[in-house]
């Protein structure tokens, strides 16, 4: 018996043709969810071995990697999975949004606008978005086939009819270029307008459900929603309390046994860089200083 | 057989795929750039290197190949020898097609081009020209390009635009094309418009 | 003051040591070698070899150990590196016909040709625990028969040889492989029997038992179980003639069930199949029933149960996939969470305007 030994970033070299062809119709299909033979990863199936696979099969010695899990940096999947092409790859890792040329993700998108160059790839759970309305894969291929979204704009009109709103708050379709219904993963829906013209490639990995699909950079990517109601984010009506930003995505901390909770920035690059620039919260103490500023 | 088959593959498989593979990721993803995969991989002629270099990266036994033209035995052996890829001799089977210059698009339909179900089983042209610049300028738009993109390849072949057109009228089905010269490529998946 | 939680990496390295020390459990205890987890876990080793599908009994109790015992963990280690295998040649399709046999039971025939021969089966044991259990008594050598190199015929022949049953199913066609080429349905018998035979023994097994509780009834006997030895050959184009690499341990297992026939076709018996790697009768029938029942189109049955819905059971037959997905619920979800918050509140402060100010009022208190 010969002990295993592993290809640059694990995947070996036919895997990671067969990924890369998936990729390329992927990126000439916006939005079209590409099959492709998922293979059993280091790591269990739910865990991001879609964007892993995306990843391993994309990266290079001199990329810079940046991995996320809730918009942080140190959530213990991020760093296992960090830690796993670290170790897998010897590439170089970043925390900082800016710094990296890859960045994997899982359900969110960095509030630092990204540029030209850099890829994000999503971990998705469930490609389908119609999928909680028809289960069956021969059912939806069809419905894609012929473009029939009837019924996902049925489900989200019957929301306003029961709620007065859309209850879709997260994995919210999208619209890509006028033809696709997408599943933009499980970000907030706060998120969703970052993926329209985008500067950024941003590939999608779905490993148990053995898909692969693609948002080229400056593509239309519309969030379904009606005339009288039409699509809109969240909002919050605080600022974080850390590093004082408005307008960003904000997980809300339980402080204390007696209902005390405060609102911080989810992404955690971002916080940390602006309170290294000088931005203080509320949450902070105040300081002479940032009262001058 | 010649020795030249045996030759011109990749020197670091695993490190210059995937930066082949980058570049032409890249150039999929932002229609009407150029980009220059490197002198990485000689094919014997008339096979371009970038040709060549997109085939040693993306081909394997899972993807028959279809060569157009009398001339392409000794490129057919060298493509086996260095892939496992095998050529086939039905069109409409090819994931990729190694055209000639001067290919005659009205003859691209035989190619695959997806079915409703899985728009993805289509065929990748790999179409040399005389150069990627310096021709007529052709306007681009569509997902990947920033407003709209320019470029002037040339040496196209005669009914060039008209079968693109058609092929972006059939969208999502349809073959996606990549420009070659030396050690250049361009591509043009079938999403992208043309105008002149 | 609040700060973020920090030091991800030096809690997982720290969880895994703990982990490790779990694992091992009493030093002063010797610890299991692959050896004896191999000669005396045997059925476990099985199991995980079938459901990992790869034969390598020495890296499944590598990999039983490593897993503390749970066997789904331990398939997964065994599919991550079988994963990794480069892929030399494709074997002869295996004979089971010229098995080596050391069991082989039909509940068709009171007797058939070749005996009914009980092997090393739990059958008929009483599951008393036994206190030898606490101690290592010495075993009996076990009784053998005067070793014989004579291959048994299938009952499924016999039958056939009436014309009683379908005949085996015969194809030219290259089988698929699901590990190389991701499904599309319909996926053919070929790649359903590769899902089945790496699928979950416990999902095919409560799946083959509603098929006798009325959910997809196929009216099944059990023409043979059959477990031993055959030899797995390779084609040598080199040397014009197939190689013998080995052999391997299966377990096969023929089902036989009732067909009325239709229009164009006489009544006769039809066929289910489960042919599992290593000792493992239980998967080995519970997925011939799961392959009848999924044959309803072929024979014209109304699909209404879920062992009959091919997307249905490929889709989940996996442990590996289906483990994977459950747990992951444990990954943190507190953006998606805040986002439904969110929208609770709301529709909450929409829906009871009156009542939500109580409420907010209270918690002000």
């Amino acid at each position: 018996m010969t002990l295993p030994a592993y290809n640059f970033a694990y995947l070996d070299e036919q895997t990671k043709r067969m990924i890369r062809r998936a990729i390329l119709k992927a990126i000439a299909i916006p939005g079209y969810q590409v099959p492709f033979a998922s293979r059993e990863m280091p790591m269990p199936y739910g865990w991001g071995t879609g964007g892993v696979q995306v990843t391993a099969s994309i990266l290079g010695p001199d990329d810079v990697l940046k991995v996320i899990d809730q918009g942080a940096d140190d959530t213990t999947n991020a760093v296992s999975i960090r830690a796993f092409f670290a170790k897998t790859a010897g590439v170089a890792t970043t925390t900082r949004t800016a710094g990296a040329t890859v960045i994997q993700t899982r359900h969110r998108i960095p509030e630092t606008p990204l540029k030209a160059g850099q890829i994000l790839v999503y971990q998705v759970p469930i490609p389908e978005p119609l999928r909680f309305l028809e289960p069956r894969e021969t059912e939806t291929r069809v419905m894609h086939g012929l473009e029939e979204y009837g019924l996902i704009q049925v489900k989200l009109y019957e929301d306003i009819a029961r709620h007065g709103h859309i209850a879709t708050t997260y994995a919210y379709p999208v619209k890509i270029e006028g033809r696709y219904v997408m599943d933009p993963s499980p970000i907030p829906k706060f998120d969703n307008p970052k993926m329209r013209n985008s500067p950024a490639l941003q590939l999608f990995g779905a490993g148990r459900e053995k898909r692969i699909y693609a948002l080229p950079p400056f593509t239309e990517v519309v969030s379904l929603d009606f005339e009288d109601h039409p699509f809109s984010v969240q909002r919050f009506s605080q600022p974080c309390a850390l590093c004082n930003a408005t307008g960003v995505y904000l997980d809300e901390v339980v402080t204390d046994d007696r209902g005390g909770r405060m609102f911080v920035c989810s992404d955690t690059d971002h916080c940390e860089t602006r309170q290294a620039d000088g931005h203080r919260g509320p949450g902070l103490p105040q300081t002479q200083q940032e009262d001058a500023a | 057989m010649r020795a030249d088959i045996f030759d011109g593959g990749f020197a670091d498989p695993v490190f210059t795929s995937q930066a082949v593979f980058r570049a032409v990721m890249d150039a999929s993803a932002r229609p009407g750039t150029i980009a220059d995969l490197g002198d990485v991989a000689q094919a014997p002629a008339p096979v371009p290197a970038a040709t060549a270099a997109i085939l040693l990266t993306l081909a394997d036994f899972d993807t028959p190949v279809w060569f157009e033209g009398a001339d392409s035995t000794a490129a057919s052996q060298w493509l086996s020898f260095h892939t496992g890829a095998v050529t086939t001799p039905d069109a409409a089977a090819a994931s990729f097609a190694v055209l000639e210059e001067g290919s005659d698009a009205s003859t691209w339909s035989q190619f695959a081009q997806g079915t409703a179900d899985y728009p993805d089983r289509s065929a990748t042209l790999l179409l040399p020209l005389a150069g990627l610049e310096g021709g007529r300028s052709l306007t681009l738009s569509g997902p990947g390009i920033e407003g709209r993109a320019v470029i002037a390849p040339r040496g196209l072949p005669e009914d060039f635009i008209e079968v693109m057109q058609a092929n972006r009228s059939c969208y999502p089905l349809g073959f996606d094309v990549v420009l070659v010269c030396g050690t250049q490529a361009l591509a043009l998946p079938r999403t992208v418009r043309i105008e002149v | 003051m609040y700060v973020a939680v920090k030091g991800g990496e030096a809690a997982i390295e720290k969880a895994h040591r703990l982990l490790a020390d779990r694992r091992r459990g009493e030093r002063t205890v010797p610890a299991l070698t692959p050896e004896q987890i191999v000669g005396q876990l045997s059925l476990a080793v099985d199991r995980v070899m079938a459901e990992g599908s790869l034969y390598d009994s020495e890296l499944a109790a590598m990999a039983v150990r490593q897993a503390r015992g749970d066997l789904i963990e331990a398939i997964f280690l065994l599919r991550a590196y079988r994963t990794t295998l480069a892929r030399f040649g494709v074997s002869r399709p295996i004979d089971t016909a010229a098995m080596r046999i050391e069991r082989r039971v039909s509940a068709t025939y009171k007797d058939i040709p070749g005996g009914q021969l009980l092997g090393p089966t739990f059958d008929y044991t009483h599951r008393l625990i036994d206190p030898a259990m606490a101690e290592d008594l010495p075993v009996e050598e076990p009784a053998r028969r005067p070793s014989s190199e004579e291959t048994a015929l299938r009952v499924t022949d016999i039958l056939n040889s009436e014309g009683l049953i379908e005949p085996d199913a015969r194809s030219e066609s290259e089988p698929g492989d699901l590990t190389r080429d991701p499904v599309s349905f319909p996926a053919g018998r070929d790649l359903r029997l590769q899902a089945l035979a790496r699928g979950d023994e416990g999902f095919l097994l409560s799946l083959s038992y509603s098929t006798q509780r009325g959910y997809g009834r196929t009216h099944p006997f059990v023409g043979e179980v059959r477990i031993g030895l055959v030899d797995v050959e390779i084609d040598s184009p080199e040397l014009g003639f197939a190689v013998k690499l080995g052999s391997i341990r299966v377990t096969e297992c023929q089902m036989v069930s009732q067909f009325t026939g239709s229009a164009e076709e006489a009544p006769r018996f039809t066929r289910g199949y489960g042919l599992v790697f290593g000792q493992s009768e239980r998967k080995a029938m519970a997925m011939s029933l799961v392959d009848r029942a999924l044959r309803a189109d072929e024979f014209d049955e109304q699909r209404l149960a879920p062992a009959q819905d091919e997307e249905f059971v490929l889709a989940h037959c996996d442990n590996v996939e289906a483990t994977g997905f459950v747990e992951h619920l444990k990954l943190p979800h507190y953006v998606d969470f805040q986002a439904e918050l969110d929208l609770l509140r709301q529709l909450r402060r929409e829906s009871h305007p009156l009542q939500h100010e109580e409420e907010t009022q209270e918690a002000a208190e």
